[in-house]
């Protein structure tokens, strides 16, 4: 190495061993809470990656989208199984719920990039009033989850006719409504295991993150962080939920898209 | 009340109007990409070529939530390297298990 470095390798200037140093300029919290996020992003990336994998190794459903019915011969087609809206039952509206959902999540996620802006410059009302707006987006998004999870689990008007093994090991035929983790009326087994396992991690993550927005918004708002002398918790709490945001955006192509 | 009380000693500054500026054009591109992944998938065929054009324009819209939003691109560029290179090899586990899903579609049908 250089030939002026001193004994232990450390110049004077920087002062390493003195302590109080932050590791990649970045703050202790900070820095944690980017690899919680990376860690998190491969239990997403695994499961993400695991339904596109079982998802081309199925048949996929070819003929034209008005004769499709669902079966557990094929994968069905996405805009063809989420296709309600809340209050207009039997009207077809192909991924238009889901694309409000998208819309409402990356809106909160702006708003809360605004809440960091504002905490950048201990602005205490504007951080107040952004958290706020993010908080509502997130409630509203797990709202609309919780619908759209009802409206799968239930199932349309007509069903379908399948023929698959029972959980008490027999072959039946019969018209199946809705999903479970058995038989689903939209496609093989599979697709509604993994529709449940996934948006429901997703929906667990943006429940705590709507959790952890309540107290920096209480915080902001009875003014601990003036105390403390920074906003930075924002700005923490700030990169998780826009994780979550990211999260959604690879979800609603792998599960609505493709 | 004790919201009153606890005055503040920051100083407040005022908002910086370019970034926020930044921050509105950003969630503009990524509801541009949104509504043209919506057009893509009521307009081109299913089919290997619109799956790669949505995972692309995704990772895209990725970036950007990850270069503005989480401000990855203004850390020092050792954090930036050791968040961005993992997730490189994320790209070769999506496209080899791609393959072999449609291998055992093969061998299945």
């Amino acid at each position: 190495m250089s030939a002026h470095s001193t004994a232990i390798g450390v110049s004077s200037k920087r002062g390493v061993w003195g302590g109080g140093n932050e590791p990649l300029k970045a703050s202790y919290g900070k820095l944690m809470m980017w690899f919680f996020l990376l860690s998190d992003i491969f239990t997403f990336a695994a499961f993400l990656i695991s339904y596109l994998a079982i998802r081309v190794s199925y048949p996929a459903y070819a003929g034209p989208a008005e004769t499709f019915v669902g079966s557990n011969e094929y994968w069905p087609v996405p805009e063809l199984v989420f296709e309600a809206v809340p209050f207009l039952h039997g009207f077809h509206a192909p991924l238009v719920f889901v694309g409000i959902m998208t819309f409402i999540l990356i809106s909160s996620s702006v708003t809360m990039v605004l809440a960091v802006e504002a905490g950048h410059r201990n602005d205490r009302n504007d951080v107040v009033k952004w958290m706020l707006w993010t908080m509502l987006g997130g409630i509203t998004f797990l709202g609309c989850q919780a619908w759209e999870w009802s409206h799968f689990i239930h199932g349309t008007d007509g069903g379908s006719v399948l023929t698959y093994i029972n959980s008490l090991n027999q072959n039946v035929t019969e018209t199946v409504f809705g999903a479970n983790l058995v038989v689903n009326e939209y496609g093989p087994p599979a697709f509604a295991q993994l529709f449940f396992f996934i948006t429901g991690f997703h929906g667990f993550h943006v429940t705590i993150g709507v959790v952890l927005l309540f107290l920096a918004f209480y915080q902001a708002a009875v003014g601990v962080y003036d105390k403390r002398g920074h906003y930075e918790m924002i700005e923490k709490i700030g990169l998780y939920w826009h994780f979550v945001d990211l999260v959604w955006v690879f979800v609603f192509t792998l599960f609505y898209l493709i | 009340m004790e919201i009153q009380d606890t005055k503040s000693t920051l100083q407040v500054e005022p908002r910086n109007e370019e970034k926020i500026k930044k921050i509105w054009k950003t969630a503009g591109i990524l509801l541009a990409i949104t509504v043209a992944e919506f057009i893509m998938a009521f307009t081109m065929d299913r089919g290997i070529l619109l799956y790669a054009l949505f995972i692309i324009l995704t990772i895209w819209k990725a970036k950007y939530i990850m270069m503005e939003f989480m401000h990855l691109g203004d850390e020092v560029k050792p954090l930036f390297y050791s968040i961005i290179v993992p997730l490189i090899f994320l790209v070769w586990l999506l496209i080899a298990l791609a393959k072999e899903g449609s291998d055992i579609f093969m061998m299945r049908w």
